[in-house]
This record gives structure tokens, C-alpha cells and sequence, in this order.
């Protein structure tokens, strides 16, 4: 009599189900070690020696950002204080934020610890997305900070009457039914002074994330052809 | 078995879990129909019950009405896998009633107060703001409890009753469904941080120990329904779990793509996600082998009869089947491979994807499970179809596959115009939803908003009713 197969044996699946998930899962753990690592944040005498990390320290803030296509990796990379030879961060020039580009590591955490938390509690997320998650009701904020509507050129900042970028943004995040940009507005979210800066200062270190190129082209387009 | 009701403890709480689940489908819905108004008439409710808000609850009723008829369809299949009543039941019914007031705090606390100061004390009372995981921090704790005691009534049964192929799986996937929402839990000042953790409960429920979930269901289903042979059904859990697991947890890594997480999650998850619809052919196949074979053993015995005892809920099982394939599986499968995903991410293709992939793979069998129960509590032995059951399936289905295609469409322009052809600034942003396609697909997806609301009215009123209908074999 033939003997039973194996492959029709319910202990034989059962292993193998136990097996298979098991070894996912220490991949999955064991690349989770590495990627926490390669994402934790970086620290400001990382920036003073040139160091680049994927998601930089707070005193970024203290730099001028911009996201330039890099050969080497084929995609756009946050340049931080203008770029190298080799198109990477030399982390040289400064750029003033709220009048002043001297912001110590304290301040600076403290500034970018409330923007995160204002991010949270005024539910930035189910509007926006951050990173590309979150809703679609309103435009991505990964690369907001790099947005030319905020430059000086920009429709959002003349909109808003001020001088420079975070000025703009902050007066726009305290006041946002007051300067309708569309039909589609951002609601009052009861946004202060101090918060509004945060956020600003959170907006601005995530534009120095390293999110491997998205969004792709982020401001290089001034204007669609026939875009509607 | 049909009877099995009237004396099982276990099975009057899970009608107590369904009847809530029930509940909040229908405020997902209506929350979700004000946030579809909103993209057609922005200034709708405009600061009053802004789309943010009706999102969250949009969203939030989704996890927790889901949550709460999984909970119940384990406390119905426990009795009758293990052979004997639930450990622990009155613990459980605590469980229950802590659960459901706990939620109804955080809803209350949703529409009435809405948005705090930035500070901690905000992500204690208010909400967390962080998508589909928004309740508050001392909701988690206490969700967390619930889950834990859920989990050890559901491990005390299983070790002292008959532990089953379907009762082993669940005992193993539910663990780690409780577990997994520990990591959703703290705050960073580093969003990489956030989001890649954040992913560790969204990611691995949805689309690994939820997934599992709904096979065991399944499972529990072919078996109680048509009468499959356990030994086959089980054999086939297993190999769903092996391939559910196999493609589901390293397939995380499609959601790491562009978050600050290195570039080798472009291949493993590229890899990995890409088999995951694998085992979501297998399962529909596996539903519609199984209904064909023991079909064709009654022919063969010269039986005309339909081997189906509850027509609604199988109905919904089959559904499941195939709507787990095409939303998880194929409306995944498009925009899963990064060189699409750089275009398609964050835009209303995901949104399109979420839609199709949430009703599919879950709201359909956990409605299955809901007729299973009315069938039980009515002591029913063939559960027939009524006008309301397939008025409330074919407008449930057809709505939500309309507003599927819907948000597919308004998908295409966001990405071609807003991504593709203006690079992804503010400007670009209202350009692409300005398009005239786009504003077509908001409307359409409205129209079939509504379309999916009166289906779940008809379903609501059927599940009241259906029990009392006359056509049925008692």
C-alpha cells in the first residue's frame, strides 16, 4: 500500500506555516535594527563635522536648504548649507530662521519637539499628507518648506504680506481661513505664536529628510501646460 | 448547532459585539459621506466639523467597528470549535462594556472638542493625530487591556476545549494582533521614527494577522456552511498562513520606500508585495473549490438541493473571497512596486485601494458573520435570502466598487498632473484637483457614497428582520 503523502498532511502545512513566519520574522527584526539605526536623528556635531544623516539634527534650521538631483543615486537629495563637489551636503551655508541662524541644539530640539507635537494635536495628518501618508484633502508637506509658493516670489508669502519664508508660513498656519488660496480652505485650528513657529521649524527639518527622491521633481515645474 | 445559542453565553456577547460593530459601520459611513461632501462643496460644515475631524471618525469607526465584530465572531466560533463554553465569559462581557464606553468617550471627545493645544495632555485626552491610530493615549491603554483579557479568554478556552486547526491559528494570530498595537503607542520628535512603528501595527494588521484572521473565518465558515471537510479546509489554512505571513511581513517594506528608511526596502518590499496577492488567489480559489466539491458529492447522491444553510452570510463569504483578491490584491499590486509608487504615493489611488481592500477583505465576512449569528439566534436551520439581503448586498457592493473606480480615476489625474507633469508643489497640488476629471470623480464618488448608505440601511433593517422571516427552514 502506497504511502501516505506528505504534502497532503495537515502537521507537514502547520510546520511549515510556523517555519516560514518565524524566519520572516527575524528578517524583519534584524532589518529593523539596521533601518532604526540608519534613522535615528542626528546631532548637531554631526552637522558641524560634516556628517550627513537621513533625518539631520534639529539645528538644521540654522541652514539653507535646497533638493537637488544627485548623479550617483539617480534621484533628488536634501542639500543642507549648499553642496559639495560631489553633490552632497556641506553643511556651509547658513540661512537665517526667524532672525536668527544661531539657534543652540536645546533651542532648536525644543522648537522642533513642539512642531511635532502641534503636528499631532492639530491632526495635520487627516488633511495633508506627511511623507505621502496621511489624507489627500490637501497638498503633500514632506518638501513644504522647499515650496516656491513660500519663496520670495512666491504667490503665499506676498499673500501673507511678509518678508521672508517662516514669517509667511507662520502668519498663514495662525490665520488660515483669512487667506483663502481656494474654494478648498485650511480651517482655524486655534494655531498660536509659538506653535506656529514649531511647526514651521518641524516643517523645515522634514524637508531635510532623506526620503530617496519623493516627490520626485518636488518644484521644478513653474506652471502646467493646459495642467486642468 | 443552530440552537446552540439559547444555552452559550459566549454567543449572546458576541451579538452584544455585533450590534455595537453595526453601530459604528453606520457612523463610518455617515462620517465618511460629510468628508465626500466636503470635496464637492469645500464649505460644508466648513469649521464646524471640519473634513479633518470627519475623516478621523471616518477612519477611526472603520478600525474600531471592525475590531469589535472580530472580537464577536471569535466569542460566536469559540462554543462550537472547542466544544465547550467560554472561559472567563463574564470577564469578557466586563471587557465588552468597558470597550464599548471607552469609545463612546473618544468619539464624543472627537466631535465635541475636536483640537487641543500642543502639548502632551493633548495626545493623552484628545487624539494622537496620527492616522487610523488616533485615540487617545489612555484609550490605548485601555484598548490594550481589552485586547490582552480578549486574547486570554480566547487561550483558556482553546488549552482546556478541543483546540482545533482554526482555534490553534487564531490563538496565534490574535496574540500577535494585541501585541502589535504596543508598538503604536509613543511619541518622537523623529516623524522616520514615527511613521516606520506606526506601520508596525497598520501594515502588519491589515495586511498580515487581519489577513490571517479573515482565513480562519473563512475556514470556520466553508465548514459551518456547506458542510467542507475540516481536514481539507484546515490543511488549507495552513498553507494560507504560510503564504499570508510569508508575503505580508517583509511585504512592510513597501510602505518604506520614501519615509527616511534606507533604499533596500525598494527591493524587499517590491519583492515581498508583489506575492502577496498569491495567497489571496489561493483563498478565493480555495471558497470556490470547496462550495463546487461538496455541491457536486450532493448531485452525485442524486441530491438537487443547495448545500449552502445560510444564503446572506455565504453570499458574503464569497464576496469576501473574491473582493479580498481584487482590493488587497490587485488594486495593491498596482501602485506596490516603488518605480509606480513614487508617482502614486499619498494620492487618491491609495485612497481608491483603501476602499476596496478595507470592504473586501474585512467589512464583507464580518457582515457574513453577522447573518451567521442571526441565523443562530433564531435557531434557523436554512437561512434564505430576503428582497432587503440582496437589496443591501448589490447596492453595498455596487457602491463601494463605483466609488473604487471613482477614486481611481481622480487617482490618475492627481498623479499625472499633479505629480508627473508639476512636480508635486501646493500650485501642483490644486492643479490636479482642479482637473475636470478629478471634479468628475469626486462627484461620482459621492453619488456612490450615498448609493453604499441606503445599502447598509437595507442591510441594518434585514439583519433586524430577516430572523422572523417565514421562508426559512427552522
Amino acid at each position: 500500500m502506497a504511502k501516505k503523502s506528505v504534502w497532503s498532511d495537515n502537521r507537514f502545512w502547520q510546520r511549515s506555516a510556523a517555519w516560514i513566519t518565524g524566519f520572516a520574522s527575524v528578517l524583519l527584526i534584524w532589518l529593523t535594527f539596521d533601518t532604526t539605526a540608519q534613522i535615528s536623528m542626528g546631532t548637531d556635531s554631526d552637522i558641524q563635522n560634516g556628517v550627513t544623516k537621513r533625518v539631520p539634527g534639529p539645528t538644521v534650521i540654522n541652514y539653507k536648504i535646497t533638493y537637488e538631483m544627485n548623479k550617483k543615486r539617480q534621484h533628488e537629495i536634501p542639500v543642507i548649507g549648499g553642496a559639495n563637489a560631489d553633490g552632497t551636503s556641506s553643511f556651509q551655508e547658513k540661512e537665517k530662521f526667524f532672525g536668527r541662524d544661531d539657534w543652540s541644539e536645546e533651542e532648536a530640539t525644543a522648537l522642533l519637539h513642539l512642531g511635532k507635537l502641534g503636528s499631532q494635536v492639530k491632526n495635520c495628518m487627516n488633511c495633508h499628507t506627511l511623507l505621502g501618508n496621511g489624507a489627500y484633502y490637501a497638498p503633500d508637506l514632506t518638501k513644504a518648506w522647499l515650496d516656491p509658493a513660500w519663496g520670495p516670489e512666491g504667490s503665499m508669502q506676498a499673500m501673507t504680506g511678509k518678508n521672508t519664508k517662516e514669517e509667511a508660513m507662520a502668519e498663514f498656519l495662525q490665520n488660515p481661513s483669512q487667506y483663502p488660496t481656494h474654494e478648498r480652505m485650511m480651517p482655524n485650528l486655534g494655531i498660536t505664536a509659538e506653535e506656529a513657529k514649531g511647526l514651521v521649524a518641524f516643517l523645515k527639518h522634514m524637508s531635510t529628510i532623506d526620503t530617496n527622491g519623493f516627490p520626485r521633481n518636488f518644484g521644478k515645474i513653474q506652471g502646467a501646460v493646459n495642467g486642468k | 448547532m443552530a440552537n446552540s445559542y439559547l444555552n452559550s453565553e459566549s454567543k449572546k456577547l458576541a451579538t452584544w459585539y455585533f450590534t455595537v460593530a453595526a453601530t459604528l459601520f453606520g457612523a463610518q459611513l455617515l462620517f465618511g459621506l460629510v468628508a465626500a461632501i466636503q470635496y464637492v462643496v469645500p464649505s460644508f460644515l466648513f469649521e464646524i466639523l471640519d473634513f479633518s475631524v470627519a475623516r478621523m471618525l471616518h477612519i477611526n469607526a472603520l478600525v474600531v467597528w471592525m475590531v469589535f465584530a472580530m472580537f464577536g465572531a471569535v466569542y460566536w466560533l469559540l462554543p462550537d470549535e472547542t466544544g465547550i463554553e467560554t472561559v472567563g465569559i463574564g470577564f469578557g462581557k466586563l471587557l465588552f462594556w468597558i470597550f464599548t464606553a471607552a469609545i463612546t468617550v473618544v468619539v464624543l471627545v472627537y466631535i465635541f472638542v475636536q483640537v487641543g493645544s500642543a502639548d502632551e495632555m493633548s495626545i493623552w485626552f484628545i487624539h494622537e493625530g496620527r492616522e487610523y491610530i488616533e485615540a487617545p493615549r489612555w484609550a490605548d491603554l485601555g484598548i490594550t487591556v481589552v485586547a490582552l483579557g480578549f486574547v486570554a479568554n480566547l487561550f483558556m478556552t482553546g488549552m482546556k476545549g478541543n483546540r482545533s486547526g482554526i482555534v490553534t491559528v487564531l490563538m496565534a494570530d490574535m496574540i500577535a494582533f494585541a501585541g502589535l498595537y504596543l508598538t503604536g503607542m509613543f511619541f518622537t520628535d523623529n516623524i522616520s521614527v514615527d511613521q516606520f512603528w506606526w506601520w508596525w501595527v497598520i501594515h502588519l494588521w491589515v495586511e498580515a494577522t487581519w489577513e490571517v484572521y479573515v482565513g480562519a473565518l473563512a475556514a470556520y465558515g466553508l465548514i459551518t456552511m456547506i458542510g467542507a471537510h475540516r481536514k481539507v479546509v484546515e490543511m488549507w489554512l495552513w498553507i494560507e498562513v504560510s503564504m499570508l505571513f510569508g508575503s505580508g511581513i517583509l511585504g512592510m517594506g513597501h510602505h518604506y520606500f520614501w519615509i527616511g528608511t534606507p533604499e533596500y526596502w525598494w527591493e524587499i518590499g517590491a519583492l515581498f508585495s508583489a506575492l502577496e496577492p498569491l495567497p489571496l488567489v489561493a483563498m478565493f480559489i480555495h471558497v470556490l473549490y470547496d462550495w463546487g466539491k461538496t455541491q457536486g458529492e450532493e448531485h452525485a447522491k442524486g441530491q438537487n438541493r443547495s448545500v449552502i444553510t445560510n444564503k446572506p452570510a455565504f453570499t458574503w463569504f464569497v464576496i469576501n473571497a473574491f473582493g479580498n483578491f481584487l482590493g488587497a490584491g490587485i488594486w495593491g499590486f498596482f501602485h506596490t512596486l516603488p518605480q509606480v509608487n513614487l508617482y502614486t504615493h499619498g494620492t487618491q489611488f491609495t485612497s481608491a485601494h483603501g476602499h476596496l481592500a478595507f470592504f473586501g477583505a474585512y467589512a464583507t465576512i464580518l457582515i457574513g458573520m453577522m447573518y451567521i449569528a442571526v441565523q443562530g439566534k433564531n435557531g434557523i436551520k436554512v437561512l434564505n435570502h430576503t428582497k432587503s439581503s440582496i437589496w443591501a448586498t448589490s447596492m453595498i457592493v455596487g457602491g463601494v466598487l463605483g466609488m473604487t473606480v471613482a477614486l481611481t480615476i481622480a487617482g490618475y489625474v492627481q498623479v499625472l498632473v499633479s505629480r508627473a507633469q508639476m512636480g508635486a508643489t501646493w500650485s501642483g497640488y490644486f492643479d490636479g484637483q482642479a482637473g475636470t476629471w478629478f471634479a468628475q470623480g469626486m462627484d461620482w464618488r459621492l453619488i456612490m457614497g450615498f448609493v453604499t448608505f441606503t445599502g447598509f440601511l437595507f442591510l441594518i433593517k434585514d439583519l433586524l428582520s430577516i430572523g422572523k422571516a417565514t421562508h426559512h427552514a427552522r
